[in-house]
């Protein structure tokens, strides 16, 4: 059988239309891939049967009226599936099938793509090392006992691993970009309100937004418009018009700002990030760019503020899972018995970390001193970027301080695995687009991303800077295949 | 007509105290669908029915407010003379129960849609200010049965996400009186408004109730308790008695009051602790963020206003001005739409002082004893003015209406038709009465007597003779008139 998972997604979607290939063939490659990466550990749900299904009946009929017609797709297990199990990593949702779809799947699917199955992820996409998922740790195929980053850790691996031709993720405080950075895979996290939330487990309402992960620009943009737009039942999607952004994709970027902030440069930060950042530049001026140095005075304070709007958001919205009404149910004398061995059994370690850290930052008394002080340590970094977008079109800045790393090396130092964020993080305070984009590889030849970030609602100029950074780093996948069995 | 003073205070022991009280009064907003979400508000439908998966807080779900609420609280607001605040905010009240699916309820803390008010209550006294500090949007929860199962509790979430109305009152209220003149009023300017139903018995009207005690004098108030969730007039002036009492008990004895919440057992009469306040819930409000902040616009605020009804204060000026009604008279008949409009049904085509008598006077007694609203009566304001009518153009007298009226009561007849079958028409025939009273005085040429030489108060036997001569349907007027010559 050809192997067709080695295809970028577009490049799938134009052959089917050719006919260079059917969708079944396309369907049994990646799952073919699939099954012999078990240890990579990728899927928590296969939805391979259905999905052969649906391929042979796209195969009968044809139909090339969407974007992304006869397309497998896996997706994060954060988004829900209707009649397919949605765990959101956690043994608290181990056994929860929705009766309902997610809007940014529907959406895929309603541009003829078909779910392959749900991927793994951090439990309720808390953690940037895909360590704390209830379904085990998920590994990166760039090396054995590798972490993939997080929490869309599953989707990045299975993408990198060509498992499935592109993915989606969601991104609270780098959910996208990090592993995305970590996988040499193209990560986009949409402006807040670009997608819709409704049907995904939420774990941060005001920082939530899921985006595209792909396997270069081109596939990205497509992806993106494909899942974007405005949807009623979401009262914080943005009612603006989705442009097409694969259309429109072009590196003629010349006269472009990009801004490099001076802020970002932090202490203890490799060599090799910082020469990848000045490269990224050189990219940048090659291709027409005018590079500008500016400044973003807050940045400091966006972790400490992130980790207390984040727990904050998160230790209300998990309160739904209580043993109630569906999900893990432990056995109580009464219902606060209840409650606390559901809770106690049901969540991991780093679930509970941030629903007590939440409970106590909005506590009364210490409500004023953290919340209402984070929330204003949140508009001043709005506003640095509102300032610094006066001058430039885009900012350039690195994915993440340093490359992927090994299971275990921080899983028991929360803080240095919160500083995984720090690059990532300022952004969905601000609530802007970012895109990670691979650039090239460390010392260890492990990949490594740079971040554009944009005006709101202006995916597309960070689209066409990636695309010529891409163009011009000539990053190309080296994977061992180690976990082929 | 000298008006009557204020005089509820309760003695003590040792001091005359004085009873303070604030309510929080939930009203539920009528509306077709929930707060945020799309399901049904009907009453009594089967447990679970109306729940949907924003309901029933299923992962993923989100809220998205219902205008339809929005424009009802402001038209509430409006009819409180309230100010509408254009900037609003939802925020999250977390605390968990089995009943309350998000593990928090939907609320508005710091930003209300409404602000200050006032509620003007027309006491024996005179009228009374009641200050509205606020009106917020709030969810309901769901309801928990314990009762069902001796080791599970079962929880129906029909009523979980209808949208409530909590309106807040300053700590203005005095009496067990006041607090039911209080109740009333809000339930018949949401009547009138269409805002909310009123219905106690289906849990639309509910209040917290805050009750403190001072000797008469003292500026402070005193260390107040909440009783909650109390849901009839009648409940919260008991709970307000037993509760002052309670009070006052304490205090006499020189103990301290403990801030807390209470429940009142409507079955022995009395309140009891339920938490205390170093158990209170730590609530840890902060802003929805599934929910943007509401920014009303004024032309929005400004066309409901415009559109606002007539409301109880405003009908009931009117009512005096138009119809030369007594304050007490105008107060009875506006203190419910439906009442309202009925005396004004009738009015429009029979005479308003009668009319006037009759609604207030054997209509509401009929209603009283039947236990119904003015709008399940048999006698509908088309009849009563027939009634009124047949009255003034001297066809059946006021006695014999009101054998009318009970006829009308039990059977909804017409009363034309009750009149004629019954053959109780009046003789006000002024040849038919001469020929009756000619025999009454042929009979009696005695007393004619008697009456000539100065025996006024034979009158009336003259008038009692001519009445029974006639089975009762004389005209009495007439009868009077053609006496008085005949007798001269």
């Amino acid at each position: 059988m050809k192997d067709l998972s080695k295809n970028t997604l577009c490049r799938l979607i134009s052959g089917i239309k050719k006919k260079d290939f059917s969708s079944e063939e396309i369907t049994k490659s990646f799952i073919n891939n699939s099954q012999k990466a078990k240890k990579l550990n990728t899927f928590i749900t296969t939805n391979f049967d259905k999905a052969l299904e649906d391929a042979k009946n796209f195969d009968k009929k044809k139909n090339f009226e969407g974007l992304l017609s006869g397309i497998p797709i896996a997706v994060k297990d954060l988004f829900c599936t209707k009649d397919v199990k949605t765990t959101a990593g956690s043994k608290m949702l181990s056994n929860f099938v929705p009766t309902y779809e997610s809007t940014v799947t529907s959406n895929l699917w309603k541009e003829g793509a078909f779910l392959l199955g749900k991927l793994n992820c951090d439990e309720f996409a808390m953690g940037s090392s895909n360590e704390t998922s209830f379904f085990g740790n998920v590994y990166n195929p760039y090396g054995d006992n590798l972490i993939p980053g997080g929490s869309s850790g599953g989707s990045a691996s299975a993408l990198a691993a060509s498992l499935t031709p592109a993915t989606i993720g969601t991104d609270t405080g780098g959910s996208i970009r990090q592993p995305a950075s970590f996988t040499g895979t193209v990560g986009l996290k949409p402006t807040y309100g670009r997608c819709s939330r409704w049907g995904i487990v939420a774990f941060a309402s005001s920082l939530d937004q899921a985006g595209p992960m792909t396997q270069n620009v081109e596939d990205c943009a497509l992806l993106l418009e494909a899942m974007s737009g405005y949807d009623p039942k979401d009262s914080t999607s943005a009612k603006i018009k989705v442009d097409h952004y694969s259309k429109n994709l072009n590196e003629k970027i010349k006269g472009l700002k990009v801004g490099i902030p001076k802020e970002y440069r932090v202490d203890n930060m490799p060599d090799e990030i910082d020469a990848l950042w000045k490269r990224g530049v050189e990219f940048l001026k090659d291709a027409g760019a005018i590079i500008k140095d500016i400044t973003l005075p807050h940045t400091k304070y966006a972790l400490p503020s992130y980790y207390i709007v984040a727990p904050a958001e998160a230790s209300s919205n998990l309160a739904r899972y209580d043993g109630v009404k569906y999900g893990h149910r432990s056995k109580g004398n009464n219902l606060i018995e209840m409650y606390e061995n559901t809770r106690s059994e049901g969540f991991g370690d780093e679930v509970k970390r941030r629903i007590l850290i939440g409970t106590y930052v909005l506590s009364s008394g210490y409500y004023d001193a953290y919340y209402i002080k984070a929330q204003k340590v949140r508009q001043l970094i709005k506003n640095d970027f509102d300032e610094a977008f006066k001058n430039v079109d885009a900012v350039l800045t690195p994915s993440t301080p340093s490359a992927a790393f090994k299971a275990g090396d921080k899983k028991d130092d929360p803080i240095s695995m919160y500083l995984n964020d720090v690059f990532t993080v300022p952004v969905n305070l601000a609530g802007l687009p970012a895109i990670s984009v691979p650039a090239g590889y460390d010392k260890n030849k492990l990949p490594l991303g740079l971040q554009l970030i944009g005006k709101a609602f202006d995916e597309q100029t960070i689209l066409n800077l990636s695309l010529a950074i891409e163009k011009r780093a000539g990053f190309k996948k080296e994977i061992n295949n180690w976990w082929k069995s | 007509m000298s008006e009557k003073k204020f005089d509820y205070f309760i003695q003590g022991e040792k001091n005359n105290w004085e009873v303070i009280i604030g309510l929080e009064v939930h009203a539920q907003i009528s509306s077709q669908s929930k707060l945020f979400s799309s399901s049904s508000t009907k009453f009594g439908a089967e447990p679970n029915t109306q729940v949907s998966l924003v309901d029933s807080a299923f992962p993923g779900m989100l809220p998205v407010i219902n205008q339809y609420c929005i424009e009802q609280s402001i038209k509430t607001g409006l009819g409180l003379k309230a100010k509408i605040n254009h900037y609003s905010v939802f925020d999250r009240k977390n605390y968990f129960y089995a009943d309350l699916p998000q593990g928090y309820q939907i609320s508005q803390y710091k930003n209300p849609i409404v602000g200050e008010g006032e509620v003007f209550l027309d006491m024996p006294y005179g009228i009374k200010k009641i200050r509205i500090e606020r009106l917020h949007l709030e969810q309901d929860a769901g309801k928990s049965i314990h009762d069902l199962d001796p080791d599970n509790t079962y929880v129906d979430l029909n009523r979980s996400g209808i949208a409530l109305m909590e309106i807040v009152s300053k700590p203005d209220l005095r009496s067990p009186e006041e607090v039911s003149v209080y109740v009333k009023k809000l339930r018949s300017i949401m009547k009138y408004l269409g805002t909310c139903d009123g219905n106690m018995q289906e849990g639309s009207l509910r209040a917290d109730v805050n009750v403190s005690v001072r000797k008469i004098g003292d500026k402070k108030f005193g260390t107040r308790c909440e009783i909650k969730n109390v849901n009839s007039i009648k409940f919260m002036q008991l709970a307000i008695q037993y509760e002052a009492k309670r009070q006052i008990e304490i205090l006499e004895e020189n103990k301290k009051i403990d801030q807390e919440t209470r429940l009142y057992d409507t079955k022995k009469n009395e309140t009891r602790s339920m938490r205390s306040k170093e158990d209170a819930h730590d609530y840890r409000y902060f802003p929805d963020p599934d929910l943007l902040p509401l920014n009303l616009n004024k032309d929005l605020i400004e066309k409901i206003r415009k559109d606002l009804p007539e409301l109880p204060d405003q009908k009931k000026d009117r009512f005096i001005k138009d119809y030369s009604l007594s304050s007490y008279e105008a107060n009875v008949l506006v203190s419910e739409k439906e009442i309202s409009d009925y005396f004004e049904e009738v009015v429009k085509t029979s005479d308003k002082k009668l009319a006037t008598n009759w609604i207030i006077g054997d209509l509401f007694a009929s209603l009283n004893e039947k236990n119904i609203q003015i709008s399940d009566s048999l006698v509908t304001a088309k009849k009563m003015a027939q009634l009124v009518n047949s009255i003034t153009s001297g066809i059946i007298s006021g006695r014999t209406a009101k054998e009318v009226f009970e006829i009308m009561k039990e059977s909804g007849d017409d009363p034309n038709k009750i009149i004629e079958s019954k053959g109780l028409q009046q003789q006000s025939n002024p040849k038919e009465l001469e020929k009756i009273i000619t025999k009454v005085i042929e009979s009696n040429k005695d007393k004619v007597e008697q009456f000539k030489t100065g025996k006024d108060k034979l009158f009336g036997f003259f008038v009692g003779q001519t009445m029974k001569l006639s089975g009762g349907k004389a005209n009495p007027q007439l009868v009077n008139d053609i006496l008085k010559k005949k007798l001269k």
